[in-house]
């Protein structure tokens, strides 16, 4: 017979819409837990805690689990009930639960677990870096030769579309090109216009100081040429059109429309890839003039406002500006357009499966197209050095 | 409420924009009943499903459930009557991004004060109850199609619903993963008294766990036959019934 030393009596109450517990020592380490009440998700999380805390604390060889006043029990209440067996058992201790309902027994044998699943173990903080600077090895390898063999493949069937023109899909060269083109005119002409007011702005005032402000112009229509004009529109596409390319691209993968193009026997590069091609290289060298054309204007309006006459400022840049700089720039738009479309449609292309897949490739397409370009201008710049451009 | 209905639809009309798919839509569901909806593609099978569980606003009429209308409830009254309800969805709408056993806790930490370890504690019973235990850890792009409606009705029952509503569970698996889906809810509506509205078309699961069905029609835009499957199947005039049951090509012209 038990003594009725009573360990922890939380709220012991009648009260049926609580659960309540009440845990009473007996003889030779024997304990009596007798529940009362709903059990509940609301009601077994107040009595989860001081519960399973004191039976872990005192570790009693047998526990007898007392259910008979339990009057509602749901998933929670199973699992509690579980959690007292698994920590008996953690303790080698024995567990009885009585006079448990039988519509809650049949809920314990649907849904009791002898043992909870563990995560998968994680590499440990020697190994984890480790394999971490090894994947981003591979990773960067992997991706070097998938971008060298991309370049390769769209290289030749670009130069099999110059040869027979009539391979290439032009309707949706077309629309593509009014989307990445026709459609960006206005934030090209925007970004082109702000870039001159505020390369002029920055210069202005220094050179005034000198009396050179109409210098200004020639600063700002060389950058424009040669750098900033072709740069920037190379960035707007790529945030614009890379990523939807990847998106669009990635999305195709993902529904295995790409497998449906390859299994019909149509290429998907020169199917989906090579109009993306063409139709960036149409647009970007158009939308970088427009670009530079506001930058211009945009420098315009502040000379004008410093006092800078019309005809002293277009007289600058006709003699600031050579065709040499101007198509040495324009020169480098085929080659960003060239890595805009290219790695928009490789990470696209590229795309695994899963919800953050596309997402992922989307950021990729954008990253690496905008080191992509920084890299191409900096070649660019080496070599028109050594060529005198 | 009718004696032993938890769901009660009543005059529902249900479309999108202009178009009227259903019409003068009428049943209750009893408790503990496992009730389907059967239809061909396109009949708005999955549109009167979307109506019973809020995602769609009715053009007319009442979704009552457990007392509450569904239709007109707001706030908290809404939620309340959400939280007695599960959806499992037809391609499990699993988040791609967590493990199969962070899906099936999310409700719980969402909705609880349960402490850590007793929401995973449940999460693995769901799973368990389902068969899913050994896949916890695992991300849902690794599931097969079957796990993977089997992980989203572990899901519909982390918060123990009174109803569970399944879209087309059987759709697209093999027979024996199509007769395990089965076998589990029966399971479960033996087990735990749920009340379970099934939308589907597989012919085989609607004779194996249903105890009544409807029949909605793309063509009538409204419900042409309820009764229990095998009455439906053997007694009913209706040429599409008929064809549906009998999966008759062509006309529905069988009578």
């Amino acid at each position: 017979m038990m003594s009725s030393e009573s360990l922890l009596r939380p709220d012991v109450m009648e009260d049926t819409d609580k659960a309540t517990f009440d845990l009473q020592q007996g003889e030779k380490g024997q304990a009596r837990l007798i529940l009362r009440g709903r059990l509940d998700r609301d009601t077994t999380a107040s009595i989860w805690q001081p519960s399973t805390h004191e039976l872990r604390r005192v570790r009693f060889p047998r526990l007898i689990v007392e259910a008979s006043a339990v009057v509602y029990c749901e998933g929670s209440g199973i699992a509690l009930l579980t959690e007292y067996k698994h920590i008996q058992e953690e303790h080698r201790g024995q567990i009885e639960i009585r006079d448990l309902r039988p519509e809650f027994q049949r809920l314990m044998r649907l849904f009791e677990t002898d043992r909870l699943v563990s995560p998968p173990k994680r590499p440990g903080p020697i190994r984890g870096p480790i394999r971490g600077v090894g994947e981003w090895a591979a990773g960067l390898i992997y991706d070097s030769i998938a971008g060298i063999s991309f370049t390769g493949e769209i290289s030749l069937k670009l130069f099999r579309t110059l040869l027979h023109p009539r391979v290439l899909r032009w309707k949706d060269t077309l629309i593509i090109a009014e989307k990445a083109g026709a459609n960006a005119v206005g934030i090209t002409g925007l970004l082109g216009f702000l870039i001159g007011t505020i390369l002029a702005f920055q210069t202005v005032a220094a050179m005034r100081q000198f009396g050179a402000e109409v210098y200004v112009a020639d600063l700002v229509v060389i950058v424009l040429f040669r750098e900033l004009g072709p740069l920037f529109t190379a960035f707007l596409l790529t945030s614009r059109s890379a990523s939807a390319f990847a998106a669009e691209l990635g999305t195709m993968k993902v529904n295995e429309e790409v497998d449906a193009l390859v299994t019909m026997g149509l290429d998907p590069v020169q199917f989906l890839v090579l109009p993306r091609l063409v139709a960036v290289l149409c647009i970007i060298p158009l939308l970088t003039v427009f670009n530079q054309l506001l930058g211009l204007i945009g420098c315009g309006l502040v000379m004008s406002t410093w006092n800078v006459p019309a005809t002293i400022y277009l007289d600058r840049i006709r003699n600031a500006a050579t065709l040499t700089d101007f198509f040495g720039g324009l020169a480098k738009t085929f080659v960003f357009g060239a890595l805009v479309a290219g790695v928009g449609c490789l990470r696209g292309l590229q795309t695994r499966t899963g919800p953050t897949a596309v997402g992922d490739s989307t950021t990729r397409a954008v990253v690496s197209g905008m080191i992509a370009i920084i890299a191409a201008d900096g070649v660019f710049a080496v070599v028109y050095y050594y060529l005198g451009i | 409420m009718a004696n032993g209905s938890i769901i009660q639809v009543r005059d529902l009309a249900a479309g999108y924009a202009d178009a009227v798919i259903l019409k003068d839509v009428n049943f209750e569901v009893s408790v503990g009943e496992i009730f389907a909806i059967l239809g061909g593609s396109g009949s708005g099978k999955t549109t009167l499903l979307r109506c019973m569980i809020g995602l769609l606003k009715p053009l007319r009429g009442a979704v009552v459930i457990d007392g509450t209308d569904l239709v007109s409830a707001e706030g908290e009254e809404r939620l309340n009557v959400l939280r007695k309800i599960g959806v499992a969805y037809q391609n499990g709408a699993l988040f791609g991004s967590m493990s199969v056993l962070t899906n099936v806790s999310l409700p719980l930490e969402e909705f609880t004060d349960l402490p850590r370890e007793a929401i995973e504690m449940i999460a693995q019973m769901k799973l368990k109850a389902v068969g899913l235990q050994a896949a916890a850890y695992k991300m849902p792009s690794e599931l097969s199609g079957g796990m993977r409606k089997r992980a989203a009705i572990a899901r519909a029952l982390a918060m123990d619903p009174k109803i569970l509503f399944l879209d087309e569970p059987s759709a697209g698996l093999d027979p024996v993963t199509s007769a395990q889906i089965d076998g589990l809810i029966l399971d479960l509506s033996h087990d735990l008294q749920i009340t379970f509205v099934i939308v589907t078309h597989e012919l085989p699961s609607i004779f194996t766990v249903a105890d009544r069905a409807i029949m909605v029609d793309k063509d009538a835009k409204t419900i042409i036959a309820a009764g229990k499957p095998q009455e439906l199947r053997d007694h009913s005039d209706n040429p599409v019934v008929r064809q549906f049951f009998h999966r008759a090509v062509g006309k529905p012209a069988l009578t």
